[in-house]
């Protein structure tokens, strides 16, 4: 995170652009937009020094809702971009929000290599188990039973399970928050965004159109029942066994973020020279 | 005895201000509803939440005006709520986009109700004389609020058991 500048603190609203979401009534990436907002607040950033990177996907729509700046990118390429963006601007803080399709199917691979790499940025997945904004097709963490018209009888595949991914990966903390508890979910974005290095959040956000029976989620939810580690095998042991509703901090790491080299390394007419034909 | 006098004048202080952001926040949420439902062409609903939405916010006008605050006073902190929000503040996943004005009725009224416990449990705490007795006089207001919702919902119309069936609905197989 940088450091905040010494003007007024903003409210959430002065984090919220003019232009009006089109989720359905009831999603829960509504509140993840209000838990961006209150966060940044929280945090006393300023618009104009934070960037918001996507992919492609109903919880990609993000970046037009805030104030700040955005860049809705390719799908499953929010990570390149927005590590580019940190390697270029390290003044920023940058978040990137995805969904569970773009960030673990088409963007696995970018997925992988950007916790590895430990940038120092937070990404925020916001899971519904399922693809929304292409009416409903089963996404990599789709229960392998989960059965409808456009899978009937389930995929049989057993699910991509992000937080040890992440954590074998190299990422530096690795926090599960629920979208039903905006406030709470603040206070994890806020957390994450303080924490140097790649920070990633998977926020449980139902899908009331094509997964109804989320709903549920709110009476299975629960706080994770012990602190957060800074051992990843502990770590990865809880989150194995877990029953992938525990909310909060699991992991948090101390690994060095990536840092640009300072200035150029090379002169830009030297570099010119190797192309030259 | 000062610091005792002071620190009830502070818990008075806390206690309005979180009854104000009470009222802000719900103000907020049922702001956010009717924008929600104007998006999606459901305009009777979005009235609905937009005039709830007011009554609200007159709410929270009142209580700045009684403690004579030039402006929003050093709120506790948004999530320091024990429930993750104010009582009074409907959660996101409320709606459906082919929701009728009962069910957001409905909705407003387990806002109101959550509000009345609210403000009893701390009427009946250990909380300063001053703190009680405003947490009774809110109780009561919100008990108003609770009659008047439930006079409301018997004006409009009961949903039938298919209300929620498209016969356009977003679950296309083509």
């Amino acid at each position: 995170m940088n450091a905040p500048l010494a003007a007024a603190p903003l409210a959430a609203k002065n984090f919220k652009s003019d232009y009006k979401p089109v989720w359905c009534p009831g999603c829960g990436d509504y509140s993840v937009l209000s838990a961006i907002t209150k966060a940044l607040a929280s945090l006393e950033l300023r618009p104009e020094n934070v960037a918001v990177v996507s992919g492609i996907g109903c919880s990609s729509r993000i970046p037009a809702y805030t104030a700040c700046y955005g860049f809705h990118g390719v799908h499953g390429r929010s990570l390149p971009v927005a590590t580019g963006l940190k390697a270029a601007r390290p003044d920023l803080t940058v978040l990137v929000a995805s969904g569970d399709g773009d960030g673990y199917s088409i963007g696995g691979n970018h997925f992988l290599h950007a916790c590895r790499r430990n940038v120092d940025l937070t990404y925020i997945v916001m899971d519904n188990h399922v693809y929304g904004m292409t009416k409903g097709q089963p996404s990599p963490t789709t229960e392998p039973d989960w059965s409808s018209k456009l899978a009937p009888g389930g995929t049989g595949l057993r699910e991509f399970h992000p937080l040890v991914i992440a954590l074998a990966s190299g990422a530096n903390f690795v926090a599960r928050a629920f979208s039903g508890d905006p406030n709470g979910c603040a206070a994890l974005i806020a957390e994450a965004v303080r924490h140097p290095g790649f920070s990633f959040v998977e926020v449980l956000s139902p899908c009331v159109t094509f997964r109804p029976e989320q709903r549920g989620w709110k009476e299975i939810v629960h706080p994770a029942p012990v602190a957060p580690t800074d051992d990843p095998a502990r770590a990865a042991r809880r989150i194995m066994t877990d029953d992938g509703f525990n909310i909060g901090v699991l992991y948090k790491g101390s690994r060095r973020p990536y840092a640009a080299a300072a200035g150029a390394t090379h002169a830009l007419a030297d570099l010119e020279k190797g192309f030259q034909l | 005895m000062k610091t005792e006098r002071r620190t009830a004048a502070a818990e008075y202080e806390d206690f309005m201000a979180r009854a104000y952001a009470m009222e802000l926040e719900a103000t907020e949420r049922y702001a956010q509803f009717a924008e929600q439902l104007d998006t999606h062409n459901n305009r009777e609903v979005a009235l609905l939440f937009r005039k709830l939405s007011e009554i609200e916010a007159l709410h929270a006008k009142r209580i700045l005006a009684e403690m004579g605050w030039p402006s929003v006073p050093a709120l506790t902190p948004a999530f320091a709520w024990e429930g993750g929000e104010g009582p009074e503040t409907a959660p996101f996943d409320s709606l459906h986009y082919l929701m009728q004005p009962f069910h957001a009725l409905k909705i407003a009224l387990r806002c109101e109700l959550q509000a009345q416990a609210y403000f009893k449990k701390i009427a009946a705490g250990s909380a300063p004389a001053r703190v009680r007795a405003a947490a009774v006089e809110m109780a009561a207001e919100e008990r108003e609020h609770v009659r008047l919702i439930r006079d409301w919902l018997k004006r409009v119309p009961q949903p039938t058991a298919d209300w929620d069936e498209d016969p356009d609905p977003p679950r296309v197989t083509e």
